[in-house]
């Protein structure tokens, strides 16, 4: 039996927090990939899996939640993936992958930056 | 990477209806669709809805499954899990009503909106399994905070500031308890205890704590210890609640290994050992005094206080004991202050309440309330009202020991005070509702049975006296009572009250005098009138037959257990069979032909 430090115990809290961050609900961002039939055959797995994987490396498991949704009506610009946050107007991404993907976690979430490049009204 | 979390409840509930198997399914599932490195299932404690189990979240959206069943789970992994689909049909109704762009979050329906969870708070949200989930929860930061930024009389302080009192039943304030017993630090033998011998029936709060969250009440009992200057403990807890003592020593175990129990804890020359003993489900061990006793390896018995406790418990040496509820909001309290506490709750409660909803209730489960909501809120809003359009009646608290709430008292803020006021008490926190079906002499005779069932014997008024009132309640309900009969209850009720030796006689007469407070016309109309008037009482009940009704096929006679329906020669106009009678003298009330007769109902109970 070891003895544990009180800084042994605040570090591996905080090693730990992320683990059941998730439960909490409390992410202020939510990213929503569109996984219906539509989004699922145009690559949209990818994408969600790149936006998990992003997004616990960027340290902001706290913060954002990634989730799915079924479709968004808008099956020709798939995969899409829509970004929620409090106070701020939604924002669509369009025609994603998983490059992309991992430039919108560093730019948008990380960086505060809107991607214009892959938004709806570039695309459109 | 994980994306998801599957938390599926593992409470003695859920576990019962069957999630051991739904997580079997869900990890079968996972693995074929080669899942598993993304989506985590958790098993946790009780989320509270117990009615709807067994029930699992899926996060990050928050989505509630209820009644889930095996044969679910390929639907729920392929269109949720996969796709992103919520399964509407197996999602909460209440979420389920809400536009599904917006997923309605578990915190804003009607069942969680207005509670508080203190003591619940990490019950439904971590796996109980892994200490690790614990300390991402700020496990065991109240421990080291009070090591080493406090001084034991400074929790003792901070405990009192609080306002916390007993959750057990007593409602006596815990900072006190630790007051009396922190005398001579270091040079008496001391012992902490919890008091896990929940045995109010419908209550199961302090088992779905120890299910849900044993790494609280160990942390708090380590705190409790620092602060009177015990180094073991011991937490009582009924054989009966096997998930509850399995999660336990798996908490124990790994609290151990961390260094977290045991010698020299954080290097601060703290120590502290923690050891369960099981109970073997005698109510009379909840009370203080039997519990050491039975700690110590004697038959449960209570002996007279003083000695308190505090100055001579547990094999004779100074002893703090608190209940489960009590020590689960401890860390909590070192960790945000005495302030952050006694802000919730009313003038002389302070916190929150774990209530055990049960009886005639949409939402049966377990609920945390803020001291001082109202039993209407409880009942109507968190509750989700009484099933089947029926009017409620009365609510009973604090179990065998507790009284009844009558209709008219439904505002009544809910506290330690306003419940002695009204007859009744806080008690552990089981909440039995009762709509307008439910007798209440055959209620107060429910709970007097369970008493004489345990009285332990030693004493007199309660062996003998207990006894005695379960005979007259027993003649009441017979139909062979007499108006003297109430005041002889009454009188004997003070008897039993004032001169029994521990808790369980000194209470147990008060189902007896709250209804007969609240519902003396029901004990007069068995007396008098020699009727039930809720249709209960059996003996008092009648089963006719309406021949003008009755179209004669004959199914009644045919499932009647006792022979007591035959066919008579009246043909009612218009029918072509004749009618059937009950032979009152042979029926022995079982109701069997009521529910055959429920086309035509012809049939009736008086």
């Amino acid at each position: 039996m070891k003895a544990m430090s009180i800084a042994e115990l605040t570090a591996l809290r905080d090693k730990m927090k992320d683990r059941v961050a998730m439960r909490e609900g409390s992410g202020q961002i939510r990213v929503v990939v569109g996984m219906a039939t539509c989004g699922i055959a145009a690559g949209a797995r990818p994408v969600l899996s790149a936006f998990v994987e992003k997004v616990g490396e960027a340290g902001l498991g706290d913060r954002v939640i990634v989730s799915q949704t079924g479709c968004i009506g808008i099956c020709q610009y798939e995969p899409v993936v829509e970004i929620f946050e409090d106070g701020k107007e939604k924002v669509t991404y369009v025609k994603m992958d998983a490059a992309k993907a991992a430039e919108v976690v560093e730019k948008h979430l990380k960086g505060g930056v809107v991607v214009d490049a892959y938004t709806i009204g570039q695309n459109k | 990477m994980i994306r998801s979390h599957v938390l599926i409840c593992g409470g003695t509930g859920c576990t019962s209806s069957g999630s051991p198997a739904l997580k079997t399914a869900l990890e079968k599932e996972l693995a074929a669709k080669g899942l598993t490195e993304e989506i985590k299932i958790v098993m946790t404690g009780c989320f509270g809805l117990c009615a709807l189990g067994p029930v699992m979240i899926v996060y990050p959206d928050g989505t509630f499954y209820s009644m889930v069943t095996p044969e679910d789970i390929p639907e729920i992994v392929e269109e949720h899990l996969l796709k992103g689909r919520p399964v509407e049909r197996l999602e909460y109704h209440e979420q389920a009503a809400e536009d599904h762009h917006v997923v309605n979050s578990l915190s804003e329906t009607m069942f969680y909106k207005k509670q508080k969870r203190v003591a619940l708070r990490n019950c439904g949200v971590i796996n109980p399994e892994d200490i690790n989930e614990y300390i991402a929860t700020d496990g065991y930061q109240a421990l080291a905070k009070a090591l080493t930024e406090m001084t034991p009389d400074e929790v003792i302080q901070t405990v009192l500031d609080s306002g916390l009192r007993g959750r057990g039943g007593g409602g006596f304030p815990t900072g006190l308890k630790w007051k009396f017993a922190c005398a001579n630090r270091g040079q008496v033998k001391k012992y902490v205890a919890c008091n896990a011998d929940e045995g109010d029936p419908g209550a199961f709060m302090d088992r779905s704590i120890l299910e849900g969250d044993p790494h609280a009440v160990i942390e708090a009992m380590a705190l409790a210890a620092y602060a009177i200057g015990a180094d073991e403990g011991y937490v009582y807890v009924r054989a009966e609640y096997p998930i509850a003592i399995h999660r336990l020593q798996i908490a124990i175990d790994q609290a151990k290994e961390m260094g977290l129990l045991g010698e020299n804890i954080f290097g601060t020359g703290f120590n502290f050992d923690l050891k369960i003993r099981f109970g073997a489900g005698a109510f009379v061990c909840g009370e203080e005094t039997a519990l050491m006793t039975s700690i110590e390896g004697n038959r449960g018995e209570p002996r007279p206080r003083p000695p308190f406790p505090a100055v001579k418990g547990l094999f004779g040496q100074p002893t703090i004991l608190n209940n489960v509820e009590t020590y689960a909001n401890i860390p909590q309290i070192i960790l945000n202050g005495a302030k952050w506490f006694a802000d919730m709750g009313t003038e002389k409660s302070k916190g929150t309440k774990v209530f055990a909803l049960g009886g005639k209730i949409t939402n049966t489960g377990l609920v945390e309330v803020p001291m001082g909501t109202t039993l209407r809120e409880i009942i109507e809003e968190i509750g989700g009202g009484i099933p089947n359009g029926k009017k409620f009646k009365a609510a009973q608290t604090g179990g065998p020991s507790g009284g009844c709430i009558p209709a008219h008292l439904i505002d009544t803020p809910i506290d330690y005070d306003n419940l002695l006021a009204i007859g009744s008490m806080m008690g552990s926190g089981g909440l039995i509702v009762m709509d307008e079906d439910t007798c209440m002499v055959d209620i107060a005779r429910f709970f007097l049975e369970f008493t004489v069932d345990e009285s332990c014997g030693k004493c007199t008024p309660c062996r003998v006296g207990t006894r005695r009132l379960l005979e007259i309640l027993n003649k009441i309900i017979e139909g062979k009572g007499e108006m003297e009969d109430l005041d002889r209850m009454e009188e004997l009720c003070n008897y039993i009250k004032s001169a029994s030796l521990c808790g369980l006689g000194q209470t147990a007469p008060n189902p007896v005098i709250s209804t007969l407070r609240y519902f003396k016309d029901e004990y007069i109309a068995h007396i008098v009138d020699k009727t039930c008037p809720a249709g209960v009482c059996k003996s008092l009940l009648k089963f006719t037959i309406d021949a003008d009704k009755c179209i004669g096929c004959g199914l009644c006679a045919k499932n009647c257990p006792a022979d007591a329906i035959a066919r008579t020669t009246y043909i009612a106009p218009g029918h072509k069979l004749a009618s059937f009678a009950i032979d009152s003298s042979k029926c022995v009330k079982c109701g069997a032909c009521l529910d055959s007769c429920k086309k035509i109902k012809a049939i009736s109970k008086k």
